[in-house]
């Protein structure tokens, strides 16, 4: 729920209770004025009636309502005393309604010529029904009125007000942090949204920042780490090019070596993986993948051959706009990857178009996990050798160019990227 | 033959001219760029290697002095930077090759003896060891006289344990030599095996007077019977 939308239906919940306890309130002090001012005239015309009898006996004679507003019976005295004025609300029946309406009775007793006499004089009350009737569409109205007027008021009005908060909210869905772009001013002169803005973007810089250190580290902890490795590994050529060492420390000089040999290639694609990320590889150019492919499958026909694979090839010229080199290791990864991680005597599917690179090849008859596939140093324990970075940097290249790098498994295991 | 090697790191400076000095090469080494500048300038040599990013200069500069005192050293440029760009300036401005650094010592022989080669036979281009003639031009083999058949890869495996002859040759280093540098991510090299089979036998069927030993897991060294 949008925060405009919550803060209209608080409103709205709370206008309903408040109209409510309003209205309550104002149809009895209302009713209470209304009953005031009528007992008032029952009053006066209690009055007028006991004038108008001492002028005129037939009053007196009065016994139905009929002929008017007021009956008159006379009481015996027992009756009569201690008798008070008593307002009354009662039903009778209006020609001109055809129904029985309220009205209000006024009950007295007075005293003429040593005789006593119950009058009682009535008038038409207000209906009560069609007050609350009234009353209640009246408040409708208003509600819906009130309603209306706070939408209208959010939406042009809060929503003016909110425009930072969203111009935030919106450069921060977009923000990426290998990209380093912190976020652009806002113009606001709300002091919460100001302080937003500037608590967000010192966030956003202090992240950028340790992400480019951590960048560099990786970057300057394999440079540096590229002329000890090299060396030690020359060292070691060296010391078994001697003589006089025997085979269990030539084997031992063997493995060390080739863990050596291990650690310089992961390094080495570190380093490529950083430099991709930093962008250093500028030169562009038009790049037939179509050569590529086929100079890749011819390198790797050694290891294609001992691992007796059926290659199967469809092949269309593909060019692209990416960096020379890039497209070679993009293509190569890729490849070696299939073959690498493939069974003995398995097959190797390619595919290239003009939009797309696929590669199908068997290996473990399991999917693999997509979420960490092209990650660093994802790999399968049973090949050692690889150092789990190869998938990485494809991904690293494709997030490069643009290009969709995406797995499925089909039994069999499917890679494919989208240009 | 004269080689100076000029690089500023101590010891890779020093693993390279030991490997050198095996070959009976007389070596001779400079650490900084004015050392180097000095040496090239009052002495020739039959082979440069030099390393680009010197403490004191850049190695492309002193490539530039070699023109321009019309010396014909062969040069090779021994870079950590692995960046093409250097690699082509270096091969524009002459130099004959290009290698990056990290290297394995097999594939510095393997250049030096080439740019060796090329300045000093030029037309003859043979390689004899014992009753084994490789000519480099023609990619051909010959056993005493009877040629001997190879393909590519069984070529250039020979031609790189020959050039190595009686150096041990790590299995890495061949691999990255002959499939070329693409090969790194696939840690077992047992594909190579069957082509150094094949070769062995070729080679015995052809009574081929070298032999190509396997030592243990290391890699192979050729080696003269």
């Amino acid at each position: 729920m949008k925060l405009l939308n919550r803060a209209t239906a608080y409103f709205a919940v709370l206008l309903l209770v408040v109209l409510s306890a309003w209205a309550a309130l104002f149809y009895y002090n209302m009713l209470d004025e209304i009953y005031d001012s009528i007992d008032d005239g029952l009053e006066n015309q209690k009055i007028l009636v006991m004038q108008k009898a001492l002028q005129d006996s037939t009053v007196l004679a009065q016994r139905e309502f009929e002929a008017g507003y007021y009956q008159v019976k006379e009481l015996p005295f027992n009756l009569a005393v201690n008798r008070k004025d008593q307002y009354r609300d009662t039903l009778m029946y209006m020609l001109n309604e055809k129904d029985y309406e309220p009205v209000r009775l006024l009950v007295t007793v007075f005293q003429q010529g040593g005789r006593y006499y119950e009058l009682r004089v009535i008038t038409s009350m207000v209906e009560e029904d069609d007050l609350i009737e009234d009353l209640l569409y009246s408040l409708l109205w208003l509600y819906l009125g009130l309603l209306v007027s706070l939408l209208t008021l959010n939406n042009l009005v809060l929503k003016s007000i909110w425009q930072p908060f969203y111009q935030i909210l919106h450069r921060l869905q977009r923000f990426r942090l290998e990209k380093g772009e912190a976020l652009p001013p806002v113009k606001t002169n709300i002091e919460e949204f100001r302080l937003l803005h500037e608590t967000v973007d010192k966030l956003l810089q202090s992240n950028i920042d340790t992400y480019n250190s951590q960048k560099a580290f990786i970057e300057n902890a394999s440079h540096e780490l590229q002329t000890p490795l090299a060396i030690s590994l020359n060292k070691l050529e060296l010391l078994v090019e001697k003589e006089g060492l025997t085979e269990e420390q030539m084997l031992q000089l063997g493995a060390v070596m080739q863990h050596l040999g291990r650690l310089s290639r992961l390094n080495k694609s570190l380093l490529l993986l950083s430099k991709i990320e930093n962008r250093q590889f500028q030169e562009m150019g038009p790049v037939n993948l179509q050569e590529i492919v086929r100079q890749a499958l011819a390198d790797l026909g050694d290891q294609i051959e001992y691992k007796e694979l059926q290659v199967s090839v469809q092949e269309e010229p593909c060019l692209v706009q990416v960096n020379p080199d890039l497209a070679t290791v993009l293509v190569y990864n890729l490849l070696k990857n299939a073959v690498v991680h493939n069974v003995q005597g398995g097959f190797l599917n390619l595919h290239l178009t003009a939009q797309a690179l696929v590669l199908e090849n068997s290996g473990k008859d399991q999917a693999l996990d997509t979420q960490k596939l092209f990650s660093r140093f994802y790999k399968e324990a049973s090949v050692s050798g690889s150092t789990g970075l190869g998938l990485a940097i494809a991904k690293a290249i494709c997030d490069l160019y643009g290009f969709s790098i995406r797995y499925r498994y089909q039994q069999a295991h499917l890679l494919e990227v989208t240009f | 033959m004269k080689i100076l090697v000029i690089e500023d790191e101590p010891a890779m400076l020093e693993n390279m001219v030991s490997s050198l000095k095996q070959e009976q090469y007389m070596v001779e080494s400079a650490s900084t760029f004015d050392l180097a500048l000095e040496k090239v300038s009052l002495y020739d040599y039959d082979c440069i290697l030099l390393d680009i990013t010197l403490p004191d200069g850049n190695g492309l500069e002193l490539l530039e002095e070699l023109k321009k005192q019309q010396k014909t050293d062969g040069v090779i440029i021994v870079s950590a930077k692995d960046s093409l760009d250097d690699k082509i300036a270096g091969l524009e401005m002459g130099a004959d090759d290009y290698l990056p650094k990290p290297f394995h010592m097999a594939e510095l022989h393997a250049r030096v003896k080439s740019v060796l080669r090329r300045r000093k036979f030029e037309g003859n281009n043979l390689l004899q060891l014992q009753n084994l003639q490789i000519d480099l031009d023609k990619h051909e083999v010959q056993v005493a006289g009877q040629e001997l058949t190879l393909n590519r890869k069984e070529y250039d495996i020979l031609l790189y344990l020959a050039t190595n002859k009686d150096r041990l040759v790590s299995k890495t280093a061949l691999a990255e030599h002959v499939w070329g540098d693409y090969i790194d991510q696939a840690d077992n090299y047992e594909f190579i095996y069957s082509q150094i089979k094949n070769l062995r036998k070729k080679l015995k069927d052809h009574c081929a007077e070298i032999e190509i030993q396997a030592i243990y897991g290391i890699g192979y060294k050729l080696v003269i019977v």
